[in-house]
């Protein structure tokens, strides 16, 4: 055994989140907590994760286009990058899920009833595991933007759900890539909510030359960045 | 380097287009020796049941190990999964199939009671609320446990769960009247 072991501790998210009270988006007034929160020690259930390995992905989980008979209707494109620590560091072989509405803003849910059609070739959910540089890469189609009942004439603006695990507990993440210049982004208080609007920007993904394929389907760059981390000591005891 | 950290938006009304598992809320299979069922209503600061919310669970296996790199312990080695998520129904109510889990060393020389980490995710969640389910037959290390110790009488009553055989209610109200103590990251 080596004579000084050293377990991860996180770095702190230094107000990079939105505040869950955002009272523009109406359904954070009834669901944010009100009281102070305690922090969470980094112990061993914070710093271990669910490891989600091979058997959760199918060989067409990335490509929202191919989960069907037919191919579904839209601009097809490409969303690639990498996962990664503030560090720098790669995040290998880590789970990420993806879910959005079709080229006419529908959810595949039977919640959602607004006027736009249904595409019986499109689902719009998708996952994959990063490589070992922490790569990842879906196909799928540009997905609509859709009213809802936020404020009079709200829309959101384009947007592909993110969810993605990281090697802890405390790197769990799940958010919303947007697209460059959507002129949406104005009236749309689930963005806003992040208050700074450099912070709010990385969540807008980038046009790319390279990543788009002649005569094919335009290629769109968005890069994830989790929490870093440095060791701490860890004392070793008796198991209880 | 410092890369800058992503923010995070809410899953929105839709979660469960996207996140929800069939073998979800079984962190082991349904009848498993020594299975336990951990179910709950998520409630808004109306007292209204969230029908659009999720949940998703993170623990040790009843001896204290997990299956990570980063558990520094050599002596502890598991294969069990020790995640679940479900998503709530429309009457807001969660359901969980797991193992209870052992007690856990601080890497400083005491110990944490028996506790579940727990994610909830809904539309109005602009992030993750983090809070952690303990055992109400664990009178003596939750009486020591250094995280509910710390937390007010109030606090603490929120995070344990009540037993009836072999099922742990555990409702999880997200403000208000009893609201549960939620944890920052």
């Amino acid at each position: 055994m080596p004579d000084r072991l050293t377990v991860p501790h996180y770095s702190p998210t230094k107000g990079v989140h939105p505040p869950l009270l955002s009272p523009e988006y109406g359904s954070t007034r009834l669901r944010a907590p009100s009281q102070p929160m305690t922090l969470l020690p980094q112990r061993l259930t914070e710093i271990t994760g669910p490891l989600l390995g091979e058997g959760r992905v199918g060989p067409l989980d990335h490509d929202l286009t191919r989960q069907h008979a037919g191919e579904p209707l839209g601009q097809r494109i490409i969303v690639a990058g990498r996962v990664l620590d503030e560090d720098g560091r790669a995040i290998p072989n880590t789970l990420v899920e993806v879910w959005q509405p079709n080229a006419a803003g529908r959810y595949a849910h039977v919640w959602d009833q607004h006027p736009a059609p249904l595409d019986p070739n499109f689902t719009g959910v998708g996952r994959c595991l990063t490589d070992a540089e922490g790569h990842y890469r879906f196909i799928t189609i540009h997905p609509g933007a859709y009213p809802w009942k936020n404020h009079l004439n709200a829309w959101r603006p384009s947007h592909i759900h993110f969810s993605l695990f990281g090697r802890s507990f405390i790197q769990r993440l799940v958010t919303q890539m947007y697209f460059p210049g959507d002129p949406l982004f104005g009236q749309d208080p689930i963005y806003n909510a992040i208050p700074d609007p450099s912070v709010r920007q990385r969540l807008v993904c980038r046009w790319s030359l390279e990543l788009t394929e002649p005569d094919w389907a335009l290629g769109y760059v968005w890069d994830i960045v989790l929490r870093g981390s440095t060791g701490t000591p860890w004392e070793p005891q008796e198991r209880p | 380097m410092t890369l800058p950290l992503t923010p995070s938006q809410t899953v929105g009304p839709f979660l469960s287009v996207g996140l929800t598992w069939t073998d979800g809320p079984n962190v082991v299979p349904s009848g498993s020796e020594g299975a336990i069922r951990i179910t709950g209503q998520v409630f808004d600061g109306a007292g209204n049941p969230a029908p659009d919310a999720m949940i998703e669970t993170w623990q040790a296996d009843p001896d204290g190990g997990f299956v990570h790199p980063d558990d520094p312990r050599e002596s502890a080695k598991s294969s069990f999964r020790g995640f679940g998520r479900c998503a709530t129904d429309d009457e807001g109510v969660f359901t969980i199939v797991t193992l209870k889990p052992g007690p856990l060393p601080t890497g400083d020389g005491r110990l944490e009671a028996p506790h579940i980490d727990v994610s909830i995710f809904a539309r109005g969640l602009l992030d993750r609320v983090v809070t952690r389910i303990y055992f109400p037959d664990e009178v003596a290390l939750n009486a020591t446990d250094p995280l509910l110790t710390s937390l007010s009488e109030e606090a603490r009553s929120t995070l344990i769960a009540v037993q009836e055989r072999a099922t742990f209610r555990f409702d999880i109200r997200l403000q208000g009247e009893r609201e549960t103590a939620f944890f920052e990251l």
